[in-house]
């Protein structure tokens, strides 16, 4: 694609600088619809029964009482429920069979769905729903993950399970200084605000799905598979939606509202309560993950060694790529990393903030921190004296890699000079106080889109992208870009987004949302332009130009492209309560070029404070039932506002060199390296080193502390 | 006219940002699901339907409080005030002005209950309420300065899982030196 270079004007442009959201007004008076909040005739309410036991075979459905329940219109289950496809490949890969529900009899884990009442109300639909009689047949179940288990395998996710070059005995053998330490991480929960909702509903022979996702064409494509139908016949609309952070893809909720409504022939809603998300909307992985690093005197890696386990259900393998961070971050002449899977009785992993890099930077980046410490160096010494000059295990060249620069700039700022080596010397009152610092990184991808930009008669432009905002400000961030690939205002162009019918776009994921969307946006506005040029006018129904960037992908040359971050944390720890504050936090972050200063920096501090809670407060624990215990948002704790002081997010100058406005992506680095940072501050404290998270109080107590 | 209700529903009138619906209500439902199933009033948002999260927080007689933990028959005859009654026309009120301009938000869907609760921490500050963050909660003591500190605290029955937390405090900051007219350096000092 061409950039216009026709009618350039010195304005000052848009991107770079700070702009409100435009959904901004609906969203603080309540005029935002969400999938749950907008209204349907003759709407017909679903709620799904889940399992109550951990393994094994529904033997019976009781379902003649609960269909005499007032209101009740259909149960459906495995024996009644129309067959769908799951054999075939979308957009990200193969389907979790999770979503396909009431396919057959077995039950691979806790809280799996056996069952959906379909009522006219909402109560109706609970009462019966929770009247459902559900016989089984139990079987033993097995739920614990543990590092030494024989049926642990290596396993490719989105990238190959293991890499590996030179001698690492040798090497380890070789080095002046080894760490080897096991980390752990436990199972956490997306825990987005916003419920997963769909309301289903058939209209002149295509199925129409209103909905919460972070990709319409996504979820349209994987739907048409499931059902059969031509994609064509298959709309699907998400306008706002209330936090996504991976878990909303396709799920159980939308395939089982279109088969009620195909039963039904009505519109049917299906919203998934609190509690069921805890087993039906995926979540991250619990980790156990081993980290060997051999170095010299000097403090030069020779050895690495990442390898990770993570769990995954009988039905699906989801791999925690943990072991993926050292293949972009740090070098040693021998260099092992791998990812490993176990199948247990759970519900299948997925996707999550960061998936393979929040867990797996926690443990490398400690393990660095450790190896500061026996070498004698100061942590980011350590980490200056290891930047790779090219991508690790790829051999490629980085597109730009300016680590360095935010670990000076952050430095500077947060006041590192001037800090105390020593472990468990700084006491203020009842609390030890410590800094500790780490590194991130997260790739900065892009994925296919089309786009439709039409100059409107009056001046205006209207832009039209199957994009999804989960709270990142993509809606706002498309119009600046569109403005300036436009050489007009923000407020001369109308943005919609969500809708399937737009046309393929990239999903709302990965950090790849806004560079894929601005891409395609800003193709088709310099192909506009350029028409306009021609001064033929505009007709009535406006001037479209359509754009796809396949092409212009699938030409990028081959680079290590990653974000890039320093992360500092300074705490104090009560030893005696086991009580942990998180006083103040600092980012410094080469992510690309800045587009909306405002929205980008609450998304990096976001993930900052994911950072915080994924340090201190979150972790799912299942019990010897096989399900979890506490499984709401009083017993699964995510940081409230108390939690959270002063979190400061910043950036280096770093445009990407091949992307059309310099874009790398913002939405997960913020996350990476932020619990390292924190649990290397509390080691800074105490002395003690918790390789185990989260940082709990009786952990602290149970540790003890220096002084 | 119509017929008595069946035994499992009343008939209530709901009183929601002044003005008055009468309704026919199952006995099972909540405040929230009669606000937002009934009255259409979808600016109330369900995130737990369990009292844990706050994102339903409506004010009650002034008061905030989670519409998911109140039967909506036990709603009938109170004042009821949504996100939605908290403007004036055009007017944003100054809550959620600051919310805007200080994007005090991601996703927006805690937003409303978010705001509702802001409302109601700058009037319970200003009538002199303690919280968990006051040092000298004797009633001599007047009400304390509504710091950062005391803000995050009072906030803190609101969850925000994209956590803008940051600008939350921010925005509320700037909303209550508004209100007193002592001002516009709240964000800052917020920030600080």
């Amino acid at each position: 694609m061409t950039t216009a270079t026709t009618g350039r004007t010195t304005r000052k442009g848009a991107v770079g600088t700070a702009h409100t959201r435009v959904e901004g007004r609906d969203k603080v008076t309540g005029a935002a619809r969400y999938a749950g909040d907008i209204p349907f005739a003759d709407l017909a309410h679903g709620w799904l029964v889940l399992s109550s036991v951990t393994r094994g075979r529904i033997r019976a459905i009781e379902t003649g009482p609960v269909l005499d329940m007032p209101g009740v219109l259909t149960v459906l289950h495995h024996g009644n429920a129309p067959r769908v496809e799951t054999d075939y490949v979308g957009m990200l890969g193969a389907p979790d069979p999770t979503a396909a529900v009431f396919q057959h009899d077995r039950v691979p884990h806790a809280g799996w769905p056996v069952a959906l009442v379909v009522a006219e109300t909402p109560e109706q639909a609970r009462e019966a729903a929770e009247a459902l009689v559900v016989h089984y047949d139990t079987e033993p179940h097995d739920t614990a993950l543990d590092g030494d288990r024989p049926d642990a395998r290596p396993a490719d996710g989105h990238m190959p399970a293991v890499t590996e070059k030179g001698d690492l005995a040798a090497e380890l053998a070789a080095s002046a200084h080894v760490v080897d330490v096991e980390y752990r991480t436990p199972e956490e929960h997306h825990s987005m605000m916003e419920p997963h909702a769909a309301t289903a509903y058939w209209d002149g022979g295509r199925l129409e799905l209103v909905d919460s996702n972070q990709g319409t064409t996504w979820v349209q494509g994987e739907l048409a598979k499931m059902f059969s139908l031509d994609e064509s016949a298959v709309r699907v609309r998400s306008e706002h939606i209330g936090g996504g952070f991976g878990s909303k893809g396709l799920r159980v909720h939308q395939v089982s509202a279109v088969m009620a409504a195909t039963m039904l022939q009505r519109p049917v809603r299906v919203v998934l309560a609190r509690r069921q998300m805890f087993s039906l909307a995926g979540y991250r992985s619990p980790t156990v993950q081993r980290v060997r690093l051999g170095a010299d005197a000097d403090g030069r890696l020779r050895a690495l060694e990442h390898r990770s386990l993570n769990q995954t259900s009988t039905v699906y393998q989801f791999v925690e790529p943990s072991a993926g961070v050292a293949r972009v971050m740090y070098d040693a002449a021998a260099h092992r990393t791998a990812n490993h899977v176990v199948p247990l009785d759970v519900p299948s992993p997925t996707w999550m903030r960061a998936p393979g890099e929040a867990p797996g930077s926690f443990a490398l980046e400690a393990a660095l921190d450790e190896l500061a410490e026996k070498c004698g160096l100061d942590p980011i010494d350590l980490r200056l004296r290891n930047e790779p000059e090219t991508g690790p295990v790829s051999g490629l060249p980085f597109s730009s890699r300016n680590l360095a620069a935010c670990f000076r700039e952050g430095a500077r700022r947060f006041g590192w000079a001037d800090r105390d080596p020593r472990p468990g010397v700084r006491r203020e009152g009842r609390w030890l106080l410590g800094t500790g610092t780490a590194a991130a990184s997260f790739g900065a991808g892009a994925l296919p889109s089309t786009a439709l930009v039409t100059a409107e008669p009056d001046g205006t432009f209207t832009v039209r992208i199957a994009a999804a905002d989960i709270g990142t400000g993509a809606r706002t961030a498309i119009t600046l870009v569109a403005a300036d690939a436009l050489a007009t205002t923000p407020d001369r162009v109308r943005v919609h987004i969500g809708d399937s019918d737009f046309g393929p776009a990239g999903i709302a994921g990965g950090s790849m949302g806004t560079r894929s969307w601005a891409w395609a946006v800003g193709a088709a506005a310099a192909e506009l332009r350029e028409r306009l040029a021609l001064g033929t006018g505009i007709p009535p129904e406006g001037i479209t130009v359509r754009s796809d960037t396949t092409e212009a992908l699938a030409s990028l040359a081959q680079k290590e492209r990653h974000s890039f971050g320093a992360q500092f944390a300074e705490v104090a720890v009560d030893t005696t309560t086991g009580e942990i504050r998180v006083r103040r936090m600092l980012g410094i972050f080469a992510a690309g070029r800045i587009v909306n200063p405002l929205t980008a920096r609450n998304q990096l501090v976001g993930g900052m404070i994911w950072g915080i809670s994924m340090a201190l407060h979150e972790e799912a624990v299942r019990d010897h039932t096989g399900g979890l215990y506490g499984a709401d948002l009083a017993g699964y704790h995510v940081a409230t506002n108390a939690d959270v002081l002063r979190v400061e997010a910043d950036w280096v100058d770093d445009p990407d060199p091949d992307d059309p406005v310099g874009i790398k992506g913002v939405g997960e680095i913020g996350i990476v390296g932020a619990a390292a940072a924190i649990t290397n501050a509390v080691w800074h404290a105490t002395g003690v080193r918790h390789r185990t998270l989260p940082i709990r109080p009786d952990r602290v107590l149970e540790a003890g502390g220096h002084a | 006219m119509a017929s008595a209700p069946p035994s499992t529903h009343s008939a209530i009138t709901l009183t929601v940002n002044g003005e008055k619906h009468p309704l026919t209500v199952d006995h099972r439902t909540t405040l929230l699901d009669a606000l937002r199933e009934r009255l259409d009033l979808t600016g109330t948002k369900k995130g737990c339907d369990q009292g844990q999260c706050g994102a339903c927080t409506v004010l009650i007689d002034g008061r905030r409080a989670v519409s998911c933990l109140q039967l909506a028959v036990a709603a009938d005859g109170r004042e009821i005030t949504t996100v939605e009654g908290l403007a004036d026309g055009d007017r944003l009120h100054p809550v959620q002005q600051a919310f805007l301009d200080l994007d005090g938000y991601q996703c927006g869907y805690c937003t409303p209950g978010q705001i509702c609760s802001a409302v109601a921490v700058i009037e319970e500050h200003a009538a002199g309420w303690p919280s968990a963050a006051t040092d000298d909660v004797r009633p001599e003591a007047g009400p304390p300065e509504l710091t950062p500190e005391e803000i995050r605290e009072r906030m803190s029955g609101n969850l925000c899982r994209c956590a803008a937390y940051v600008s939350i405090v921010e925005a509320v900051a700037r909303a209550a030196g508004e209100r007193t007219g002592g001002a516009a350096d709240g964000a800052e000092e917020a920030a600080a």
